[in-house]
């Protein structure tokens, strides 16, 4: 198996002409161009958009077809780009002014359109190089044979011809897509029309939809617009990086699937969807930011820190008390609740050095003493500033003073001691410890 | 029903397919959850070729089953998605739908490999929609699975309609929202799910979406709006499959309830395009008229009671009126017998001044309302000038006249005058 | 003092850990009109969605003449804010009304001649009887709102939650807001009010709570609504309530 995941992979990286290179070169080229359109839909919370012009272009290429006699880039683009105007023009004024609810508006128009496509290929294309299925799934496996355009098979160059539309307009229109897709009434007050950044928009999904379909088909373009860039989103925070890394992770896909739509023995741009899905899970559960695993990492690092610090606050107050009475181990899990959770506080207290332990008995070191006072210091300081600034009754300040204890730092505590007016006893008569 | 013919298998399995999904597409688009249908949809394509793949038949409820399995995690890799990650809601639905049907198509490819023994065409069915694959017992599906959704939506209508329309409210009730929620995708996904093999996947979303807005049009009662749904799902089933015998059945089922769509879209009453214009010419060809009479009004009212004559000048110079405006209006006011007009001047009968005082009375009193008691207010959908008398408290009412009567500003009401023929303000819309 | 209708302990509420709402503590007398008076953010919405069940509480409890609410809902009426429901909804303002008894009727039974009876009734309470066949789009905002506390009173509660029913009204509809509000008092029903309007308090509540993050004061409007309790609600020093939170929720995120 590594040795034809490596095979592949040199395969695509040759310049020589093999079939499997001219796959993996238009899968990339198709992933790439996708995934520059995608960020932005992605960011506009306009996704949906992208699924339904993907499907709302048909009967313009239909027609585009039906006029030109041909299946030539340029009536292909004019047709796409026109519906995609079409579409969009719909969606919204359906909305505005019929009141139909505008993901519903969406639905009517694309599959309308879609339908009306269909009929059109049955009716006026049939028996033609236009099948059907090719729409739903593309046929990347026959790019490589079919007639080459300035050397390269006519669907890679078409889609790498959008891929270098999509760029410049990227540049030239950095700014203006970059505002609009954040702010879009700011984009007005800035004097360009956000209305304009949304049509421009819709037109290279069209065109980058249509430049993709025969390759990979209407729905397995959809991923290519969103999943990368639905990815990249999870993985970082600035535009820039979003589509250049949107890019990069839709090659890997490319590749990848590719590879193992090899070793499957089944559909590639299929297998390639299925493995941008994948990378997308993936950075579900391990973006280093926004991942869920990190996530819940977090969480269990804080609630393992609020049960070392009562642990140590309970020791303190002990002290306090001058109690000649030993604190066991167990005794101290049980306090916190008991489990695997509060065995582990205990142990990272030994580890961190701030307990020593024998088997009968907890005792705090000079540092674990440190830092309990701190605790307890911010304890007894929130309970004066309830009692004192919030009138709140004395029985009714332990519980939440415990809960704010863990995230009040020396910053705070120091704030908190220039507003109280006494900060030396607490309201229950304790001393409240520097 | 096993000695029906295919084409009566056919209309029957449409139009019950419409029915259903016109009747629970209307929760899902009032909820706005339109999409999820299409989504379900999609997903579930790796379903069927699984459960194809386990049963290794097409018996359809087996496939069904598979589908719906795969429908439900969509939904619940959707749910998942947006509450634990960043990942909005529209781009979740995306990535799922289209991940789950490259899912879908690589199983495919696997099923039409010689040795696996698939033939692909079957499943195809699946994607394009293939009702001319029928069986009998697929019938019985469909009809046992319109029952069941009919029977959930009729005990349930109540807390659906609830649900849909404040869940917030619902819930302080102490409706389980959530259940009731699930409750309407499940039938959703239910509905999708055998109706896939009849429109195929994309087209699935269109018989969700379809009759529900349609029947939006038609009215503002949801019971209403679920039976007339209902029936533009079974006409859309049937006409489609008749009408568009040469094509493929989802593809004209789809366009012949877009068909459907665009009429009520035109002309269904009150929703209409066509009605809505016609309402809003009306409005403003009655806010000409009644700013024609104020103004004649207005520039006599300093020799009132005499009835003054007006020269043409007077009345073009105080609104700047179009020529061919004011000429068409000052017919329609001499027609209702409100002015008399020679060549050069206008006069107000004393009709026409008891309406015009009218008008001008109650536009001062609302001005003045406005000015001052609304301040927080702009809420201008109540300036239905007619309704003053019924919008405004009693004693409010009292204090503006008595303010206005005090700038001397309040229009004299002459009651003696005869009413007008024409009954004004009759045709308010 | 006479029976408590309305009580919170210790109730703390967090959305995504941060709290909102501190350590709120209060009790309401029966028959009360109140109002729930403080800044934008304070959280007046929070503590009525949290005394409803609508959020869930971090830590504390709600009590409804001494039981949870969750055994007393029969007696809760909620009128929400009128931007929380799309208005467009193939519903009349008759059906509007109607939710309000859905709570007594339970599963299945559908509304009949009595409760229609009611519903007119309750529209004819706010004034709205004629419109009762209207869809709700062709309202005004403050005809929605009317409906919205026919809907309530639809409910037949005893203690009603009325998030901001002044917000965006006319002023014909505050005049018969104001009056419904003084009927449902006179029949020894108890009535909180999120309320925005500072000039209208003394006129309109006889019981007020200040709310900002943490509980103010709560009391008869004439004690507790004073000038040095408004200082301390509008211009008060809440920076270390806001630095905690912040900090909670830094921590908990980082």
């Amino acid at each position: 198996m590594p040795t034809i995941f490596a095979e592949t992979i040199l395969f695509a990286l040759l310049p020589e002409i093999s079939v499997g290179g001219w796959i993996v070169l238009t899968g990339i080229a198709t992933n790439a161009a996708c995934a520059v359109v995608g960020c932005f839909l992605v960011l506009r919370r306009m996704s949906l958009m992208g699924d339904a012009i993907s499907h709302a272009v048909l009967p313009g290429l239909v027609l585009a077809f039906l006029f030109s006699g041909s299946m030539s880039i340029l009536p292909l683009f004019v047709g796409a780009a026109a519906v995609g105007i079409v579409t969009t023009f719909l969606t919204q004024s359906l909305h505005q002014y019929a009141r139909v609810p505008s993901d519903a508006s969406m639905g009517v128009v694309f599959t309308s359109l879609f339908a009306l496509g269909v009929v059109l290929v049955k009716k006026y294309v049939s028996g033609l190089h236009f099948d059907i299925a090719c729409v739903y799934e593309g046929s990347l496996e026959l790019v490589p044979f079919a007639e080459p355009v300035a050397g390269l098979p006519r669907p890679l160059f078409t889609t790498l011809v959008v891929l270098g539309i999509n760029l410049v307009i990227l540049v030239l229109f950095w700014k203006e897509l970059k505002v609009s897709s954040f702010d879009p009434s700011l984009a007005s007050t800035m004097g360009f029309s956000a209305t304009a950044m949304h049509y421009l928009l819709m037109v290279m999904v069209a065109v980058t939809t249509v430049a993709s379909f025969e390759a990979v088909g209407s729905i397995l373009v959809v991923a290519m617009l969103i999943v990368p860039a639905a990815t990249a989103h999870l993985l970082c925070d600035r535009l820039g990086i979003m589509i250049a890394l949107s890019v990069a992770i839709g090659a890997a896909s490319a590749l990848l699937g590719y590879a193992a739509g090899v070793w499957f023995d089944t559909n590639l741009a299929g297998m390639m969807t299925v493995v941008a899905g994948g990378i997308y899970a993936l950075a579900v559960f391990l973006s280093p930011r926004h991942g869920i695993v990190s996530a819940v990492m977090k969480n269990m690092q804080v609630s393992l820190r609020v049960l070392r610090e009562d642990l140590l606050a309970m020791l303190y107050r002990v002290e306090e008390l001058a109690s000649d009475k030993p604190i066991s181990p167990e005794q101290a899990q049980q306090a916190i609740g008991g489990g695997w959770q509060a065995r582990w506080a205990l142990r990272g207290l030994a580890r961190m050095g701030q307990i020593q332990r024998s088997p009968e008995r907890l005792t705090l070191t000079d540092a674990g003493r440190d830092a309990a006072r701190a605790l307890v210091r911010s304890h007894r300081l929130w309970e004066t500033f309830l009692v004192e600034h919030l009138g709140m009754p004395l029985d009714h300040v332990h519980q939440p003073a415990h809960r704010v204890e863990h995230y009040i730092d020396q910053r705070l505590q120091q704030e908190l001691e220039s507003e109280l007016s006494t900060t030396g006893q607490d309201p229950h008569g304790r001393e409240i410890p520097k | 029903m096993t000695g029906l013919a295919l084409s009566e298998k056919i209309m029957i399995g449409t139009a019950l397919l419409g029915g259903m999904s016109g009747v629970i597409g209307s929760f899902a688009v009032l909820r706005g959850r339109s999409l999820v249908g299409d989504m379900l949809a999609h997903a579930a394509l790796p379903g069927v070729c699984l459960a194809f793949l386990l049963l290794g038949t097409r018996n359809l409820l087996g496939l069904s089953l598979g589908a719906l399995a795969t429908g439900l995690l969509a939904v619940a890799a959707v749910t998942g998605i947006v509450r634990w990650t960043r990942t909005k809601e529209d781009a979740a639905i995306g990535i799922v739908l289209s991940t789950f049907f490259g899912a879908g198509v690589v199983l495919l490819s696997v099923i039409q490999k010689p040795g696996v023994g698939g033939n692909k065409a079957g499943l195809n069915g699946y994607l394009f929609g293939e009702p001319g694959n029928m069986l009998t017992g697929d019938l019985y599906l469909l009809a046992g699975v319109a029952f069941v959704v009919l029977m959930t939506v009729a005990l349930f209508f109540k807390e659906f309609q609830l649900v849909c329309f404040d869940t917030d409210f619902a819930q302080s009730q102490g409706w389980p929202t959530l259940l009731l929620d699930l409750a309407i995708m499940a039938a959703l996904a239910l509905v999708t799910i055998v109706g896939l093999p009849i429109v195929g996947v994309i087209l699935m979303a269109a018989m969700i979406i379809l009759p529900a807005a349609t029947a939006r049009f038609w009215t503002n009662r949801l019971h209403v709006m679920l039976l007339l749904a209902g029936g533009f799902g079974i006409a859309a089933g049937l006409l489609g499959t008749q009408l568009g015998r040469n094509y493929p059945a989802g593809a004209s089922i789809v366009l012949t309830g877009a068909a459907i769509f665009l009429f009520s879209l035109l002309f269904a009453p009150q929703r209409g395009m066509v009605s809505r214009l016609m309402t809003e010419f009306r409005l403003r060809r009655r806010i000409a008229r009644e700013h024609l009479l104020r103004s004649l009004y207005e520039l006599g009212e300093s020799q009132l009671p005499e009835l003054a004559e007006l020269h043409l000048e007077q009345i073009v110079a105080d609104r700047y009126w179009k020529p061919r405006t004011l000429e068409r209006l000052l017919d329609i006011a001499v027609d209702s017998n409100w002015i008399k007009r020679t060549d050069q001047t206008i006069q107000l009968t004393p009709v026409g001044l008891r309406h015009a005082a009218e008008l001008t009375k109650t536009h001062r009193l609302w001005e003045l309302y406005l000015m001052q008691h609304a301040d927080i207010a702009a809420d201008h959908v109540d300036r239905d000038a007619d309704e003053v008398e019924h919008l405004l408290p009693e004693s409010l009412l009292l204090q503006l006249q008595q303010q206005l009567a005090d700038e001397g500003r309040l229009p004299l009401i002459i009651s003696e005058v005869p009413k007008s023929p024409h009954e004004i303000g009759t045709d308010n819309t | 003092m006479g029976t408590t209708a309305f009580e919170i302990h210790d109730m703390t509420v967090a959305y995504h850990r941060r709290p909102v709402l501190w350590d709120i503590d209060l009790q309401i007398p029966e028959g009360k009109l109140v109002g729930i008076v403080g800044p934008n953010g304070a959280g007046k919405t929070t503590l009525i969605k949290a005394a409803l069940g609508l959020v869930p509480l971090a830590s504390g409890k709600v009590e409804i003449y001494g039981q949870s609410y969750n055994q007393q809902r029969q007696i809760v009426g909620y009128v929400p804010q009128r931007e929380s429901v799309d208005w467009d909804f193939p519903v009349t303002v008759r059906d509007v009304v109607l939710m309000g008894t859905y709570g007594q009727l339970g599963w299945f039974r559908r509304p009949g001649r009595v409760e229609r009876e009611i519903a007119d009734r309750c529209l004819q309470q706010v004034d709205m009887a004629p419109l009762a066949n209207r869809q709700i789009r062709q309202l005004s905002g403050g005809q929605q709102q009317r409906v919205f506390l026919a809907r309530a009173l639809a409910q037949a509660a005893r203690l009603y939650f009325l998030d901001e029913p002044f917000a965006g009204v006319d002023a014909a509809t505050e005049t018969a807001i104001v009056e419904l509000l003084h009927t449902l008092r006179s029949t020894g029903k108890t009535v909180l009010v999120v309320h925005h309007d500072l000039q209208t308090v003394r006129e309109y509540f006889d019981y007020v709570i200040l709310l900002n993050m943490r509980l103010i004061a709560c009391g008869p409007v004439e004690s507790t609504f004073t000038q040095e309790n408004l200082q301390k609600t509008y211009g008060g020093r809440l920076t270390l309530l806001d630095e905690a939170a912040e900090a909670m929720r830094i921590r908990e995120s980082q």
